[in-house]
């Protein structure tokens, strides 16, 4: 168990759970659509273990049916972001046979245009950000680039925190691990309150002296 | 033109007493350097362009065919394997690149070395294997569209890009448009090219400002996509093709140039510079 596993799994008796953090991710979603007025915003989280991209948080436009859907992680244009870490943006996008089809099997409708921008944190890639379907009529500018760039940065803080909550679940679960023991003795500490916790807390910092020898 | 220089028995490391005259250059440069005497009445003939990306589609209208094409696949133990490219552009950047690059230098030699598809994992390795590929084939001019945030490929990319740079094969290479450190786009020994927003293909700007030190057409370009179609798309790496394909133009009427020549050739002919009037 690495370092980060392991302060994680702790860290995870304390901190909010998959669920807040899930809903940070709509909202980021919701926001992004809000800012660009656009018809959906999803954002896609790379699975290393599949290595694949996972629809995390959808708002509008198949927000019913996309959250879980997997794509390929280098190809497509989502593939093609998080690998060249470039966001770009693509109108009449929809004149292409192969993505109509993708897009009309997985949403049941075909995006006209798109903006995508890959989410990195610490030099990661950590997935990407859509946008989908802002209005034609305003042509794009350079300034509307540097935003969705800015919004990408906050989004992969969202996913970063997201991806930790979930690797610290992991380490919870797997019972058999030292820092399971750890975690649900931090866990459990977080539960008690007035002279049990006193106690546990003098019991922790006794074995805390033991350690350190 | 002065003869080129001769063979000399020892390395290049300094130069002894009375044979400056043998560095003449090949080429005389005019006092000012303009448009016409940079890259006039060419079409890049003879100039071997390298489309490092997605794959290309070979038999789209606006790409005009393709000298070759190969996919990098990344075996066990980051083992790189270059083989011919039976699939074509995997998500239709390579492709939009290619036809940028052609619309501006019609008669060049277009190649393209896929470095996707072989998942996101061994991508950073694919990519540098790529570029090592393309550089000892000796491409004039290779269009990166793409780049890697990962800090373990910077010195590796750094050696690759230089080895380029001395052996007269320019990297033309997409800055980020985000605020993040990533690679190659960042070293002095490449082309570094971001976006403006007018409907030009020609004009481009040198910015006194590095690291990035060229801004190129990259809002609302219509672009070749797959299956024969076309989109209009906004970003650095659409930029970054417009100003493979004005060095393919330039090479193509002054093959001899340096990469250090070139630069200093599209400096010297930037809009916002007097040869660019």
């Amino acid at each position: 168990m690495s370092e980060d596993g392991l302060r994680a799994a702790v860290a995870a008796g304390v901190l909010a759970s998959e669920d807040a953090h899930r809903a940070l991710l709509q909202a980021t979603v919701e926001v992004a659509r809000g800012i660009f007025y656009a018809r959906a915003s999803s954002v896609l989280l790379y699975d290393e273990d599949t290595d694949e991209l996972v629809f995390e948080a959808v708002a509008g436009e198949g927000a019913d049916t996309l959250v879980g859907q997997r794509l390929p992680s280098s190809t497509g244009i989502g593939g093609w972001v998080l690998v060249t870490r470039q966001p770009i943006v693509l109108d009449d996008v929809s004149r292409d046979p192969r993505f109509a089809e993708e897009a009309a099997k997985k949403t049941g409708y075909v995006p006209q245009g798109l903006m995508c921008v890959p989410l990195i944190h610490d030099e990661e890639p950590l997935g990407v950000l859509y946008v989908l379907d802002r209005p034609q009529q305003a042509r794009f500018s350079l300034e509307e680039m540097e935003l969705l760039g800015l919004f990408g940065n906050q989004a992969a803080i969202a996913l970063d925190l997201l991806r930790k909550a979930r690797r610290a679940k992991a380490v919870l679960e797997d019972a058999d691990t030292d820092s399971a023991l750890l975690a649900r003795v931090a866990e459990n500490l977080e539960e008690l309150d007035g002279p049990r916790r006193a106690a546990g807390v003098e019991l922790l910092r006794s074995l805390e002296a033991l350690f350190k020898g | 033109m002065a003869e080129p220089a001769p063979e000399r028995p020892l390395p290049a490391w300094s130069l002894p007493a009375g044979t400056a005259e043998s560095l003449a250059l090949p080429t005389e440069w005019p006092g000012r350097v303009t448009r016409e005497w940079a890259w006039g009445g060419s079409t890049g003939n003879g100039v071997r362009v390298c489309i490092l990306d997605s794959g290309v589609e070979p038999d789209h209208p606006d790409v005009g065919g393709l000298a070759g094409a190969v996919a990098v696949e990344v075996r066990e133990g980051d083992e790189i394997a270059v083989v011919d490219d039976v699939e074509g552009d995997l998500c239709g950047h390579g492709t939009a690149c290619a036809g940028i690059v052609r619309s501006i230098a019609p008669d060049c030699e277009l190649h393209s070395v896929r470095v996707l598809g072989a998942g996101f994992t061994g991508s950073g390795t694919a990519l540098l294997g790529g570029l090592r590929w393309a550089v000892e084939q000796g491409f004039q001019v290779i269009n990166m569209s793409l780049s890697t945030t990962k800090s373990q490929f910077a010195g590796l990319l750094h050696e690759v890009a230089d080895t380029a740079y001395f052996r007269r094969t320019v990297l033309v290479a997409s800055a980020h448009n985000m605020p993040v450190e990533s690679y190659p786009w960042r070293f002095s020994s490449v082309i570094s090219v971001g976006s403006h927003e007018e409907p030009d293909a020609e004009t481009f700007y040198y910015n006194p400002s590095p690291p990035v030190e060229f801004f190129a057409r990259g809002v609302d370009v219509e672009v070749a996509w797959l299956g024969g179609s076309r989109a209009r798309s906004t970003g650095n790496s659409f930029a970054t093709p417009h100003m493979t394909g004005i060095c393919a133009l330039i090479l193509g009427r002054h093959p001899e140039l340096t990469p250090f020549q070139l630069k200093s050739a599209l400096y010297l002919t930037a809009n916002n510079v007097e040869g660019g009037e």
